[in-house]
C-alpha cells in the first residue's frame, strides 16, 4: 500500500463514526423502537454511501488515507486506516449487508418479540464498527483494535437468549477468539520487533523477507502465531466456536457469524499470506503448501460434520467453516487465480451464505422449526424463501445460477496454475460434499410430505421486513454471475474491477 | 515562573494546615469538612499541573530549598518529570475519592465524618510528601504519616477491618523499619541522605557490602509498602475490609505512591550502574512480577467477594508495573512500569469505586448475588464494564497500552517467560472479570423468569456516579491518548520521566 498514490480524505473516519454514532443512538432511543431501528437503517444507508464513493478513487489505483494518529507511541507504527482494493472488497460487502440484515432484524426480532432489543441493535452496531475497521485498518496494530472490539462486541449477541446454555456457548466463544486474540497480539509484537513495522505492504513487508534463513524458523512459528490468531476463519481443529455461537439470534448468525466475524479472520489470513509476508516469502518458507493442507482438511472434514447435523443454522455452521478454507485455500495457493478466486469469495460467500442463514430465520419466525427433518413441505408454504434458498445452495455447491461457481471456477484454475492437481481433487470433492448435504434440505423442503394436517399447506411467508432482504442478497446472488457472464456492466461489476486492483498490487 | 518553585512546598504546607483547619471547622460545624477539603485537594491539583507544565517545558527539575538551607545539609524538594507526573495522577485520584467520599462516609462512618476528613487530608499530606522530597529520610517521616493514616482510616470500620489493620500496622512498620535501616546504612558510610548528593557519593562505595545490604533493605521494605507478592498478605485483608472511599485511596494512589518511591530509590540513589554490575537484582525482580502476576490472578479467580477479587487484582497488577522496572533495561520497560502507574490508578480506582457505589446502594459484596445489576445500576455498571475491558486489556483501553509496552520489552530481552506470563495474565483476567460482568447482565436470577422488567433503577447519588464514569470514561480517553503518541502532552512526560530515571542520579544538575 506505500506504493501508488495516497488520497488523504477523511471519508473512512466519516463511514466509521456511522455505526459509533448509531450506537449511541440506539443507547439514548432506547424507549422508542421506532426510532432505534431508523438509526441503525440510516446508519447502514450513511455508511454505505460513503463507502461506495471511495470505489472510483481506489479503482484509479490509489489509497484512500486517514491516519488518525499518524506516529502512535511506538516508532513507525501509526493508528489509522488506508482502503486499499481489498478492503473495500470486505467494507463494500459488510457494510451493504448490514442495511439488508437491519431490515431483518426488525422483522424477525419483533415477530418473536425478543427481549433486551436495545442492547440487541447496540451491540449489532459496534460489531459493524470493528468489521469496517477491520477492512479499512492501515497496519496490524489498527486492525487488531477494531479485532478485539469486534470480539468483545459479539458476545452479548452470542448469549441474547441469557440461558445458561447460551451464557456456556458465550464462554467458548470468548475461550477461543480471546485466546486467539492473544497469539495475534504476540504475532504484531513480534513483527514489530522483527521488522519495526506493521503496515500492510504490497507484496509483503521488505524487513521481513530480507531477514536471511537464520530467521527460518521464527518466521515459520510466527506464521502459525498468526494463523492462531485468526481463529475466527475458524479453521479447523480451532472451529468448534462457530457452531456453538449458532445460539445467537438468526441475524446475528447471518450477518457476524457468516460474514462480519469469520470474514475478517480469513480477511486477516489474506492480509498476512499477501501483504505480510508476500507471496515470495510464503514460497520459499513452503508455507504455502502448509496452509492449503489445512484449509483442504478442513473443507472436507466440515463438510462431512456439515452432513451429519440435523440443526439447519447448525449445518448452515459447517458449510461456512467448509466455505472459509477455500478462501484460505486459494490465498495459499499462491497465484493470481487462486488469490483471485479467494478475494472474489469473500464477497460472493457472504451473499450467498447470508441468503441461506437469513431463510433458515424465516422459516423459523413462520413455522417455529430448527430442524431439517421437520421441514417437510416448507419448501410449498415459504416458496419465495426456499426458491432463494435453493438457487444460494446451488450457488454454494458451485452451479450455476449463483456466483459460487466464479469463485471455484477462479480456485479450480488457481490449482492447475500452482500445479497441484492434489487440491483440485480435494476442492472438487468439497464442492460434492456440498451437494450431499444442500441437496436434501432442498428435496425434504419440496418433496417430503409435512406430518401432521393439510393445513399447513397454504402459503404464509414470513414478514416482508424478512422476505424482501433475503430476495434481494439472492438475486444479487446471481446477478454477479450474470455480470461476469454476460459483460453486463452493473453495480456489482465493481466487485471484479476492485479484485483486478488488488491482485495487481499483490503479485 | 520562579513562583513556581514555591509550589512543591505549598503543596505539602497548605495540605498539612488544611488538616488541622478541617479538625476545628469540623468541630465547630460538621458540613464544613469537605468542602475544605476538596479545596484543598483542587488547589493542590492545580499546584501539581502548574508544577508538571513547569518541569516539562523547562526540562529541569524544580529544588526548593527547606529554610534556605542548601543540601545535603538541609531537606531539599526536588521535582522532576516524574515526580510530577505520579503527583498529579495521585492528586486528581485524591480529588475524585473525596468527591466521591461524602454519601459513601455519611453511610458507613456517621459518626466519624470529622476525624474522616483530617485523617484523609493528613494521608493526601503523607502521599504528596513523599513524592515531592529529594531527601531519603524526609521520604520516611512521610511514608510513616502516610501509613498511620491509613492504618486509622481502614481502621475506621470497626469490625473485621481492625484485625485487617492491625495485621497492616505490623508489616507496614517491619517495612518502614527496613527502609530506615537502610537509610541509617546509607548516612553511616555517606554521611549525607539528600537522594542526589547520595547518588553522587555512593559510585565509588558500590562494592562496600553496607551499601549493598542498604539497597536489599530498601528493596524489601518498600516491597512490604507496596504488596508486592510474596509480601502482599496485609493487603488483600486491608483492602477487602476498609471503607468504600479509603480502599479506593489505597489502592489506586497509595500503591502508587509506594511505587513511586520503590522506583526513586532504585534508579535515582542508586543507578543502573550499581544494579547492572553488583546486584543483579533485575531478573529476580522480574521473575518475582512474573509469578506475582499469575498467582495473584488464580488466587483473584478463586474469590467470591469482590473487593477482595479486586485486591488480588492488585497483587497481580503491581506485578506488571514491577515487571517493567525488572526490565529497565529494555527501550520499552520503563515505559511499561510508568504508563502503568496512571493506567492502574485509574482503573483500579474506577473499579473500587464500583465496588463501594454497589455497597452503598444494595449492601451485595458477594458477586454471585450482582444478578441484574446492569438494569439496577447501569452507569455504575457501564463504568465497570469499562474498567473491567481495561483489566482484560481489550483495546483501546490503558490495559492495552500496558500490555503492548511489557509484550515489545520481553520481546527485546528475548524473554519468551514473560510474554507468556502476560498474555497469560489476559485471559486469566478475563476468567474473573467477565465472570461479574455476566452477573450483571446477562445471567437470571434462579426463579424470577421473565419478569426482568420488574427491576427498578436504584443509581447510587450522583457525588459517588459521576467520579466513577469519570474514571470509567479515562479508560478509554486515556487509552487513546497513549495511542496518539506524541501528539498528545502524556507520552512526551513519560519519556522525560524515563529519561531522567535513566540519566545521571535525580536529573540534571
Amino acid at each position: 500500500m506505500t506504493e501508488g498514490l495516497i488520497v488523504s480524505s477523511y471519508i473512512p473516519l466519516l463511514a466509521i463514526l456511522c455505526p459509533a454514532t448509531a450506537a449511541i443512538l440506539i443507547l439514548l432511543s432506547s424507549k422508542r423502537p421506532n426510532v432505534r431501528e431508523s438509526w441503525t437503517i440510516i446508519a447502514g444507508i450513511l455508511q454505505f454511501s460513503l463507502i461506495a464513493s471511495m470505489i472510483p478513487t481506489v479503482l484509479d489505483k490509489k489509497v484512500v488515507q486517514c491516519l488518525l494518529f499518524p506516529q502512535t507511541m511506538f516508532e513507525g507504527i501509526a493508528f489509522g486506516f488506508k482502503v486499499d482494493a481489498f478492503g473495500l472488497i470486505f467494507a463494500l460487502t459488510a457494510s451493504f449487508l448490514w442495511i439488508l440484515v437491519s431490515f431483518y432484524s426488525i422483522g424477525y426480532m419483533r415477530s418473536l418479540k425478543e427481549h433486551a432489543q436495545t442492547r440487541y441493535y447496540f451491540c449489532f452496531a459496534i460489531a459493524i464498527f470493528g468489521a469496517i475497521g477491520v477492512a479499512m485498518s492501515a497496519n496490524l496494530l489498527s486492525m487488531y483494535v477494531f479485532f478485539e472490539i469486534l470480539t468483545v462486541s459479539t458476545y452479548p449477541l452470542v448469549i441474547h437468549e441469557q440461558s445458561e446454555e447460551a451464557i456456556r456457548a458465550g464462554h467458548k466463544y470468548f475461550a477461543y477468539l480471546l485466546t486467539a486474540g492473544v497469539f495475534l497480539l504476540f504475532a504484531i509484537m513480534m513483527t514489530y520487533y522483527l521488522t519495526g513495522t506493521t503496515d500492510f505492504t504490497n507484496g509483503g513487508i521488505k524487513a521481513l523477507a530480507e531477514l536471511g534463513s537464520a530467521y527460518k524458523l521464527t518466521l515459520i512459528i510466527l506464521f502459525f502465531c498468526f494463523l492462531l490468531g485468526f481463529m475466527k476463519a475458524a479453521w479447523m481443529p480451532f472451529h468448534s466456536w462457530l457452531p456453538t455461537a449458532m445460539i445467537a439470534p438468526t441475524p446475528v448468525s447471518a450477518l457476524l457469524h457468516a460474514v462480519a466475524v469469520v470474514k475478517a479472520g480469513v480477511f486477516g489470513i489474506v492480509r498476512i499470506v499477501c501483504y505480510i509476508y508476500g507471496v515470495e516469502l510464503m514460497t520459499s518458507l513452503y508455507l504455502g503448501i502448509a496452509l492449503a493442507c489445512i484449509a483442504g482438511f478442513t473443507m472436507i472434514v466440515a463438510n462431512l460434520f456439515a452432513i451429519a447435523q440435523d440443526n439447519l443454522k447448525r449445518r448452515l455452521a459447517y458449510s461456512t467453516i467448509n466455505q472459509l478454507s477455500y478462501i484460505i485455500l486459494g490465498a495459499a495457493l499462491l497465484t493470481s487465480n487462486g488469490i483471485r478466486g479467494a478475494m472474489i469469495h469473500i464477497p460472493f460467500h457472504g451473499f450467498m451464505k447470508i441468503t441461506l442463514f437469513l431463510c433458515a430465520g424465516a422459516i423459523m419466525v413462520v413455522t417455529g422449526k430448527k430442524n431439517i427433518s421437520e421441514m417437510g413441505g416448507v419448501g410449498r408454504k415459504m416458496p419465495v424463501t426456499m426458491l432463494a434458498f435453493t438457487i444460494t445452495a446451488f450457488g454454494m455447491c458451485g452451479i450455476p445460477p449463483a456466483c459460487g461457481f466464479i469463485s471455484k471456477w477462479f480456485l479450480c484454475l488457481g490449482t492447475l496454475q500452482a500445479h497441484e492437481i492434489v487440491f483440485l481433487f480435494v476442492l472438487l470433492t468439497a464442492s460434492l460434499l456440498d451437494v450431499v448435504y444442500f441437496f436434501p434440505i432442498i428435496h425434504t423442503a419440496f418433496f417430503k410430505q409435512p406430518e401432521g394436517e393439510a393445513k399447513a399447506m397454504e402459503v404464509k411467508e414470513a414478514p416482508l421486513f424478512m422476505l424482501i432482504p433475503l430476495s434481494i442478497t439472492a438475486i444479487f446472488s446471481v446477478l454477479f454471475l450474470l455480470d461476469f457472464i454476460l459483460g453486463l456492466n452493473v453495480i456489482s461489476m465493481y466487485f471484479y474491477k476492485l479484485v483486478e486492483v488488488a491482485l495487481e498490487n499483490v503479485i | 515562573m520562579i513562583l513556581a518553585e514555591h509550589y512543591p512546598v505549598l503543596i505539602i504546607v497548605i495540605s498539612l494546615l488544611s488538616a488541622f483547619t478541617i479538625l476545628i471547622a469540623g468541630w465547630l460545624n460538621k458540613k464544613t469538612c469537605l468542602p475544605i477539603s476538596l479545596a484543598t485537594i483542587f488547589v493542590q491539583l492545580l499546584l501539581a499541573f502548574s508544577i508538571l507544565h513547569h518541569v516539562v517545558i523547562m526540562r529541569e527539575p524544580i529544588h526548593y530549598w527547606l529554610g534556605g538551607w542548601a543540601p545535603p545539609w538541609g531537606i531539599e524538594y526536588v521535582v522532576d518529570a516524574f515526580n510530577a507526573y505520579v503527583l498529579v495522577i495521585v492528586l486528581f485520584v485524591c480529588l475524585l475519592t473525596a468527591i466521591y467520599a461524602k454519601r459513601s462516609i455519611e453511610k458507613e462512618l456517621p459518626r466519624k465524618i470529622v476525624p474522616f476528613y483530617v485523617v484523609f487530608q493528613l494521608l493526601v499530606t503523607g502521599l504528596c510528601g513523599i513524592i515531592v522530597t529529594g531527601d531519603i529520610f524526609n521520604l520516611y517521616v512521610f511514608l510513616e504519616i502516610a501509613s498511620l493514616a491509613a492504618y486509622a482510616l481502614i481502621a475506621a470500620a470497626g469490625g473485621r477491618s481492625l484485625k485487617a489493620s492491625y495485621n497492616y500496622v505490623i508489616m507496614g512498620s517491619i517495612g518502614a523499619c527496613f527502609y530506615l535501616l537502610g537509610v541509617g546504612f546509607l548516612y553511616s558510610v555517606t554521611g549525607s541522605l539528600n537522594m542526589h548528593d547520595l547518588a553522587l557519593l555512593l559510585p565509588p562505595l558500590y562494592e562496600n557490602k553496607v551499601v549493598q545490604a542498604a539497597f536489599v533493605f530498601f528493596v524489601v521494605g518498600i516491597s512490604i509498602k507496596m504488596a508486592l507478592f510474596p509480601l502482599h498478605i496485609w493487603q488483600p485483608d486491608a483492602y477487602t475490609y476498609a471503607p468504600s472511599a479509603v480502599s479506593v485511596i489505597i489502592a489506586a494512589a497509595m500503591s502508587k505512591v509506594s511505587i513511586y518511591a520503590f522506583i526513586r530509590i532504585f534508579f535515582s540513589v542508586f543507578t543502573t550502574e550499581f544494579i547492572h554490575l553488583y546486584v543483579p537484582i533485575a531478573d529476580v525482580l522480574s521473575w518475582i512480577a512474573a509469578i506475582a502476576i499469575i498467582v495473584g490472578s488464580v488466587i483473584a479467580i478463586m474469590q467470591t467477594n469482590l473487593k477482595r477479587m479486586l485486591a488480588y487484582s492488585s497483587v497481580s497488577q503491581i506485578g506488571y508495573i514491577v515487571l517493567g522496572v525488572g526490565l529497565y533495561s529494555t527501550q520499552w520497560g520503563l515505559y511499561g512500569a510508568l504508563i502503568h502507574i496512571l493506567n492502574h490508578a485509574i482503573t483500579k480506582g474506577c473499579l473500587f469505586m464500583v465496588a463501594g457505589a454497589i455497597i452503598y446502594r444494595t449492601g451485595l459484596r458477594s458477586i454471585k448475588d450482582f444478578e441484574g445489576l446492569g438494569k439496577k445500576m447501569p452507569y455504575t455498571c457501564a463504568a465497570f464494564t469499562l474498567a473491567a475491558l481495561s483489566m482484560i486489556g481489550v483495546p483501546p483501553t490503558v490495559g492495552f497500552i500496558t500490555k503492548l509496552y511489557l509484550v515489545l520489552a520481553s520481546l527485546e530481552a528475548v524473554e519468551y517467560v514473560y510474554v507468556g506470563v502476560i498474555l497469560a495474565s489476559t485471559l486469566l483476567n478475563l476468567v474473573y472479570f467477565w465472570r461479574v460482568i455476566d452477573r450483571m447482565y446477562f445471567v437470571r436470577k434462579e426463579g424470577a423468569g421473565e419478569n426482568e422488567h420488574a427491576i427498578k433503577k436504584e443509581e447510587a447519588p450522583g457525588s459517588m456516579v459521576i467520579p466513577t464514569l469519570v474514571l470509567g470514561s479515562l479508560c478509554v480517553i486515556v487509552g487513546l491518548l497513549w495511542l496518539a503518541g506524541a501528539e498528545t502532552p502524556l507520552l512526551p512526560i513519560v519519556d522525560q520521566a524515563v529519561n531522567a530515571l535513566l540519566g545521571t542520579g535525580v536529573a540534571a544538575p
